[in-house]
């Protein structure tokens, strides 16, 4: 029993303790000095943006007449056809409504650019930089329909779709959406198998249906030239080899307005600076966003990314903070 | 009607014609995937634990559920009767009802009664309550720093573990979430 005074816990305190505090920080350095001895330079793009690019399904908090950036993405590859080589940015990314053991409106992402890297080069590169961070006994790579058939026992893109439907427990959900059934079996059966394995869990050929800003392979069956990796069932970097065709990436962007609005979201204005950077040339290559919080949860054996950073004060109690895209910023 | 993310922790759901309790929420969202919310609930009346998963457009029933303050006055072996000090109104709740709370029922004592569409069906006892010991070893004057206990049987048939120097008659104070001895009662 130790006689030192026990500090009751105010509201102004950090959320995260002063020991894990001080270990995020050696972390922070240590990517630092991982990019510097590899040449990829540091960048700082700004967090507020006047126009984005869409996502169907995340959205960014809306703050003076523009909005908080869900990822440095558009104003990094703006960088890179400018031609400034291999790139990284450590800083706050966000995500109106996300809360949870797992996501923060407010978090760090860690996301870099390798021009003239094939995916595979970068894979080695991002699981190289997980290990420094926090090592695991191994690394598998295994394409999402493997992991599917292996761990659900079902083909994501081949099952009937009344397949799919039976393994979920109720609501039912119509089985007529794959892409619906896929994310529900996702989260409900996949990722609770994933959490049992004690390995670097490297998913590539995601579906085509939601590719992002990646690549397309036409296959059969065509796939998303992406991959993410997991420890422990959690998500930690989605990495792509990055769509070049303008014509492409603006048809995706407008598709993406046209299904939030049809889910009863916002259509949001979109970068026509960033679509001109690719007209001009994005140079082919291999781009990552890593949660950092994430990672940094599992390094430390925390239980939540709320546990990792300074303050991750309750968006419930302060009402309104960053909870949608309706709000405006302080 | 709850949408997904007013499922928390705490709230009360009617989900498959039955009243729940949310004990876990966890938000979900797989990689560029849609967000869902995932429940673990515990129903009100049998105890038994459920997950259910919410993608964001679906909303969940928020139960019609009633909490209020009643007095514990007697149980004649089949039913145990509660009293609204206001109302002067009478409920009547069964031995499964009662679960548990039966080792920290004291007559005269507030309990909360839980009300699903009128009807009772569960007990929550308050965090303290004080009970009289009918039956341990005697005491050993003076122990108070040893740390070491022994069993005691309460007026309710519950046993908690006690320090040395307290005696059969005396009134303690239990915890009832712990089930632990905290102090004599003074008086």
């Amino acid at each position: 029993m130790s006689n030192a005074p026990r500090v009751e816990p105010q509201a102004w305190h950090p959320t995260a303790s002063l020991e894990t505090l001080r270990h995020r920080g050696v972390v922070m350095r240590q990517i630092r000095e991982f990019f510097f001895q590899r040449g990829v330079l540091e960048v700082n793009t700004p967090v507020w943006l006047p126009n984005v690019a869409p996502e169907r399904h995340q959205t960014p908090p809306a703050c003076s007449g523009g909005y908080l950036q869900t990822s440095p993405e558009t104003c990094m590859k703006r960088l890179l056809a400018a031609g400034l080589g291999a790139i990284y940015q450590m800083g706050p990314a966000f995500r109106a409504g996300e809360s949870g053991r797992l996501h923060h409106p407010e978090f760090t992402m860690l996301e870099w650019y390798r021009p003239h890297w094939t995916l595979t080069q970068l894979m080695d590169e991002v699981t190289g930089l997980i290990q420094t961070v926090l090592p695991l006994p191994s690394v598998t790579t295994m394409t999402f329909q493997d992991v599917f058939l292996q761990h659900v026992g079902v083909d994501p893109f081949f099952s009937p779709l009344e397949e799919l439907a039976k393994l979920l427990g109720p609501p039912a959900l119509p089985t007529t959406d794959r892409a619906l059934l896929v994310d529900r079996l996702f989260v409900e059966r996949l990722e609770p198998a994933l959490a049992k394995l004690d390995t670097l869990l490297v998913v590539t050929g995601f579906p085509p249906w939601e590719p992002g800003m990646a690549e397309i392979d036409p296959g059969p069956p065509a796939v998303a030239r992406r991959f993410e990796v997991f420890i422990h069932g959690v998500e930690i970097a989605n990495a792509y080899q990055e769509l070049q065709n303008p014509v492409e990436q603006e048809q995706r962007l407008i598709e993406a307005n046209r299904a939030r609005v049809k889910e009863g979201g916002k259509s949001l204005p979109i970068d026509e600076r960033f679509l001109q950077a690719l007209r001009a040339g994005l140079p082919p290559c291999a781009g990552v966003a890593l949660g950092l919080d994430r990672l940094l949860m599992l390094a430390f054996a925390k239980k939540s990314i709320a546990e990792v950073i300074a303050f991750c004060d309750p968006i419930h109690e302060s009402g309104t903070r960053l909870r949608n895209s309706s709000t405006p910023c302080p | 009607m709850l949408t997904h993310n007013q499922l928390r922790q705490g709230t009360r759901v009617e989900i498959d014609d039955l009243p729940w309790i949310i004990v876990d929420a966890q938000f979900v969202k797989p990689g560029k995937g849609q967000a869902f919310t995932k429940i673990k609930i515990k129903n009100l009346m049998d105890g038994r634990v459920i997950e259910r998963t919410y993608k964001s457009s679906e909303t969940v029933v928020k139960a019609s559920i009633v909490d209020k303050d009643m007095q514990f006055l007697y149980g004649d072996g089949e039913f145990w009767h509660f009293m609204d000090p206001a109302s002067y109104e009478q409920v009547a709740m069964t031995r499964s009802q009662v679960g548990d709370v039966i080792y920290w029922l004291k007559e005269q004592e507030s309990y909360q009664v839980t009300f699903w569409k009128e009807k009772p069906i569960a007990l929550t006892p308050p965090p303290f309550v004080i009970l009289t010991i009918t039956q341990c070893e005697p005491g050993i004057k003076g122990d108070t720093v040893s740390g070491a206990t022994k069993p005691a049987i309460l007026q309710t048939g519950a046993t908690v573990k006690v320090p040395l120097f307290v005696n059969e008659g005396d009134r303690i104070r239990v915890n009832t979430r712990t089930g632990e001895y905290v102090e004599r009662a003074k008086g």
